[in-house]
Formats: C-alpha cells, sequence, structure tokens
C-alpha cells in the first residue's frame, strides 16, 4: 500500500504526512540532505529488506516511482 | 605426534597488552563549522551523526608523528627492547617511500634486529593488523608486536565539503601485542570487494594519476556516503554472525561490542539490525569524529579506562569501509 509507504518515507524524512504526496519528487523536500537520504536508505532496508544501488536510485524522482521500484524489487 | 612435541616449542597464542592513544591538538568544533556553512546544521548534525568535535592535525603534522605519539605513552610503562615487531596501518603516509614504519623504528628509539611493515587500509585496518600480529606470534616469528594506527584524512578533504569535514577527525593509536599461554584474539572473518573501490578514493599524487595533477591542485578525498551505507547494512550484519558462529559463541555470550565508529546513525542501524543490546555496544565518537583505522583502538581504550569492559570479557570488534574491505574477531580481554 503506497499510503503505508508515504507514512514510513515521511516519518524517515521528519515530515508530517500531510505533506508528502505520491507524485513529489522527494529531493526537492525542505528535509532533503545527506542524511536523508541515510534514514530512506535504513527505512527502506528494514521495511522492505532492499538496498537500491546508487545508479537506480539516481533515476528515481517521485514517491511513487521509488513506491514502484521497491515493489518491483522486493 | 602434535607439532608443539616436533618443534620441541610450545605453541603460543596471542593477547593485547595495552592501548594508548593520541590526538592532535587543534580541535574543529560544530559551532566552527556552522559559522563557514551557514545553511548547516550543528544540532542536526550532533544529533543524528554523534559528532561534536574533531580533533586535526595541523599543517606539519602527519600520521607518522600521531603514531609515534601514541606510541611514546606505551613504551613509558613497557620496555622497548622487547619489541620485535612493527605494523604501522596508514592510508596517508608521510611519503610514498620510504617506508613510515622504519621511520618509526628510529623515531621510538626501537632496535634494529626488528621486523616493520606498513600497510594499507583504512576502517577495516585494526582488524586486520590484529590478525597480521597474531599470526605473527603464533607462528614464533616474534613475541612483541607494536601495532600503529595513524591517519590523517583531513589533508585530503577538499575546503568545501561540508560533509567529510564534519564526519572525519585525524588520530594515531599504539597498541602491543604480546605471546601468552592462551589465545585471547580469536577467530577471524574476513572480506574485500574492489568493486567499491570508487566509492571512497583519494585520487591524485599517485602512480596512476600524477600526470593529471597540476601543481596546484591536491589530492581530494571523494564518497559516496549513501554507496558506503548500502554495503555495510548488506555485509555487516551476516559478517557478525559469521564470526559469532566462527568463534563457537552465541550472541548473550558477547559482553560488548565495538564496531568501527563510522557515524552513530550506521552504528544504531547496525545494531538495531544484529538484534544486540544498545547497552553493551560502543558509540562514542562525540569528541573524535570518524577517525578511520583508530576508532577502534580508541573505543577499546576508552571502554578500558570507563570500565565498560573488564578482564575475561568477550569482546566482539568489527571494522569496515574503505576498499571495500572488512574484519572481524573476537577477543578476549
Amino acid at each position: 500500500m503506497i499510503d503505508n509507504f508515504i507514512a514510513l518515507l515521511a516519518d524517515a524524512l521528519e515530515k508530517e504526512k500531510s505533506t508528502v504526496a505520491k507524485n513529489d519528487e522527494f529531493r526537492n523536500y525542505e528535509e532533503w540532505d545527506s542524511l536523508a537520504v541515510l534514514s530512506l536508505i535504513a527505512m527502506i532496508k528494514q521495511n522492505y529488506n532492499i538496498t537500491i544501488p546508487r545508479k537506480d536510485f539516481d533515476e528515481l524522482k517521485t514517491v511513487s516511482e521509488l513506491y514502484e521500484y521497491i515493489q518491483a524489487h522486493r | 605426534m602434535n607439532i608443539s612435541k616436533l618443534t620441541g616449542k610450545d605453541i603460543m597464542g596471542a593477547k593485547i597488552k595495552q592501548v594508548e592513544y593520541y590526538l592532535p591538538e587543534r580541535i574543529l568544533t560544530n559551532e566552527e563549522l556552522e559559522k563557514a556553512y551557514p545553511d548547516w546544521s550543528a544540532a542536526k548534525l550532533e544529533k543524528k551523526i554523534g559528532i561534536k568535535q574533531r580533533h586535526i592535525a595541523g599543517p606539519d603534522e602527519t600520521s607518522l608523528d600521531l603514531a609515534t605519539n601514541a606510541a611514546k605513552k606505551i613504551l613509558k610503562k613497557e620496555d622497548k627492547d622487547l619489541i620485535d615487531f612493527v605494523l604501522f596501518c596508514t592510508q596517508s603516509p608521510d611519503y610514498l617511500l620510504p617506508t613510515s614504519a622504519c621511520l618509526i623504528q628510529t623515531r621510538l628509539g626501537l632496535k634494529t634486529e626488528i621486523g616493520a611493515l606498513d600497510f594499507n587500509l583504512g576502517c577495516s585496518g585494526y582488524v586486520y593488523g590484529l590478525a597480521i600480529a597474531k599470526g605473527l606470534i603464533n607462528a614464533q616469528l616474534c613475541k612483541n608486536v607494536l601495532l600503529v594506527t595513524g591517519e590523517t584524512y583531513s589533508k585530503f578533504i577538499a575546503e568545501d565539503d561540508i560533509s567529510n569535514r564534519s564526519i572525519f577527525g585525524d588520530a594515531g593509536t599504539a597498541t602491543i601485542i604480546t605471546y601468552s599461554d592462551e589465545d585471547m584474539l580469536g577467530e577471524f572473518i574476513f572480506g574485500t570487494d574492489g568493486n567499491g573501490a570508487e566509492n571512497l578514493i583519494v585520487k591524485g599524487l599517485s602512480a596512476r594519476n600524477s600526470y593529471t595533477l597540476k601543481d596546484q591542485e591536491k589530492p581530494i578525498l571523494y564518497m559516496n556516503g549513501p554507496e558506503i551505507f548500502n554495503f555495510t547494512i548488506e555485509t555487516i550484519p551476516p559478517l557478525i554472525q559469521k564470526v559469532i558462529n566462527q568463534n563457537k559463541l552465541q550472541v548473550t555470550d558477547i559482553d560488548y561490542v565495538i564496531l568501527h565508529q563510522a557515524n552513530k546513525y550506521i552504528l544504531e542501524f547496525l545494531i538495531s539490525e544484529i538484534g544486540f543490546d544498545t547497552g553493551k555496544c560502543h558509540i562514542d565518537m562525540l569528541n573524535y569524529g570518524n577517525t578511520v583505522s583508530n576508532t577502534i583502538p580508541i573505543a577499546l581504550k576508552d571502554a578500558l579506562e570507563q570500565s565498560k569492559i573488564n578482564n575475561g570479557d568477550k569482546v566482539l570488534l568489527a571494522g569496515f569501509g574503505v576498499g571495500y574491505s572488512w574484519g572481524s574477531t573476537i577477543i578476549t580481554i
């Protein structure tokens, strides 16, 4: 469920869940920085048990693209 | 007939006898970094990464100086003539040649009838150093190894690279590993994957790059933090399980855990993945930063001084990083 993923992502980036939408480009969030990347990697590993190679990750722009990638690779 | 009877010598074991460390005097605080980079939050860094300040080598201070100063602290308490091998771990040697360990022999006034060599490893280096020392002692090639680490990554970090400036600190450490009736350095597990080489690298002033560097350029450290984090979370939890199995122990037999002090965020993640009790795990780089091959011996010394570990305790050590290179063992204090 993407709703659940959005809640986890919001938590990892220390954002309010209501401020995250599936078509958002997550790198544009004010909270996005090098620590946010680590938080996101940790959240994905803990909840979906995958790590995303950097070259793939760099191509993922929106929240839903990230979610779909995880669904396809978990 | 067993080997000991065959050779007429007793099979030896190895143990850590002493550990000391030395930090450069100059301190770079989060507040100083915040002044230089107004967009950057010192409070957030301290909370998440667990670093408040780091020691930075002076312009004329090198890994050799830091390591030698740490070794001098040890040699106040130990007879230097007993040292019969020097191992020096650094990635920021004073010179391409000669070997820094040879200079350490002279600086410390050690006898000349000893072996000395440098080895180039980063965050895994201390564990590898213990393994080499154990091997030398158990093979009866020597009796007292001085294992020194010294690192000055600060000399390779660009002035405007706030991420790496905030993470890395400089330091030197010294450890004496000596023969013992009982083997106090347990079984080791090693790992290597050169596919990760490009993710933490210093190019320049090397045989491969010397002709592309202009005079005013300096070698610059590049780190792909997210890829290093990916490597760490994939590799280290299985490594820990493997070293515990290899030593025929259970997670509950481990009294204390000292992982390479990369940063607080990574350590907390690893500890929760592995399932260790947080109270048993060392997390303290608040005043040092990530000092590369120095973090484990610094932690060991601090934990001993603070009585977090005591005689007879089983302590799991694991180093991991640049290379990629990783290694782990379980020692008995």
